[in-house]
């Protein structure tokens, strides 16, 4: 369903009727609240549950959503990218491993030491939202912004800015995929010794 | 219209949830999953404000966590096949070769 909704928000984005239904306030409240809640349900179903797969599948359900959210924001150019690379490709890599591992032993899923984990995580979360609520920033609700007060389609400006202002941020990111593709395939290369013995 | 602090609540709840997934569960691949986890929830809190401060630096910043996050995904998945190829295991608690 979430796909569903993702892919008819993709599609015809300058459709009047379609852009016209999330430009309702109610709607979008609506939509966000179904997405931060969904998101959260299923980050936590992917530290909760006990078969890795169903965690994979957990966190496939919580990318989607999350590009839910990014659509609502209008980085439709980021939601897309995100199904694309993180569900479409890193999932499907994750998932891949997993079968191949084929993880048979009965895990202890917690650790020895959750309580103190679970404590200094639940301190940070609180110290957070607490420097959160004291911020000026919290209560205040910006101006509607719609489609047509950006100037530009989404996908354009970003390109704009990506290969003006973060040209060499962006060559340094192809030399690191590089790196990550070498260095990937140096460690899961069967060595000549090992498969000789 | 939704405030931009109900965006940082969402991250920042996400990106707990993705800490005590880390501390908490001994699988490594569980690991890596609440560690993307928390690379979303820093790219939810980038495109909020990037919406909000209308500009597409952080927009472009969070396309570079995506990629970094790919990378991050590649390696860690290399690294655990030759770990479970050596050690038969996934748990974190018994790849102890580097403790002194």
């Amino acid at each position: 369903m979430c796909v569903d909704v993702v892919f008819i928000a993709l599609g015809p984005w300058n459709d009047a009727n379609l852009w016209s239904i999330l430009k309702n306030s109610m709607t979008h409240t609506l939509f966000f609240f179904y997405f931060a809640i969904l998101t959260l349900i299923s980050s936590l179903c992917t530290i909760a549950l006990r078969n890795p797969i169903q965690c994979t599948v957990a966190l496939l359900s919580a990318l989607l959503h999350v590009a839910g959210l990014f659509i609502l924001l209008h980085a439709e150019f980021i939601a897309a990218m995100q199904i694309i690379i993180y569900a479409g490709a890193v999932l499907v890599l994750y998932l891949f491993v997993l079968m191949l591992l084929d993880l048979k032993q009965a895990e202890t899923v917690i650790h020895r030491q959750y309580g103190f984990a679970l404590f200094f995580s639940a301190v940070l979360l609180g110290e957070i939202l607490l420097a959160l609520f004291q911020s000026p920033l919290f209560a205040k609700v910006p101006p509607i912004t719609d489609a047509a007060s950006t100037p530009s389609p989404n996908t354009e400006s970003i390109g704009v800015v990506l290969f003006t202002d973060y040209l060499l941020p962006f060559e340094m990111v192809g030399v690191l995929l590089l790196g990550g593709i070498v260095g990937a395939l140096v460690l899961a290369k069967q060595t000549p010794r090992s498969s000789k013995s | 219209m939704i405030p931009l602090s109900y965006y940082v609540v969402v991250s920042t709840l996400m990106f707990v949830i993705g800490l005590v997934g880390v501390l908490v569960r001994r699988n490594f691949l569980i690991i890596l999953y609440s560690i993307e986890l928390m690379l979303n929830a820093a790219n939810i809190n980038l495109v909020a404000f990037s919406h909000y401060l209308s500009s597409m630096v952080g927009q472009v910043l969070s396309l570079f966590v995506i990629t970094i996050a790919a990378g991050e995904a590649a390696i860690g998945l290399a690294i655990i096949v030759v770990l479970f190829r050596k050690r038969a295991t996934t748990n974190v608690d018994e790849l102890n070769v580097l403790k002194w």
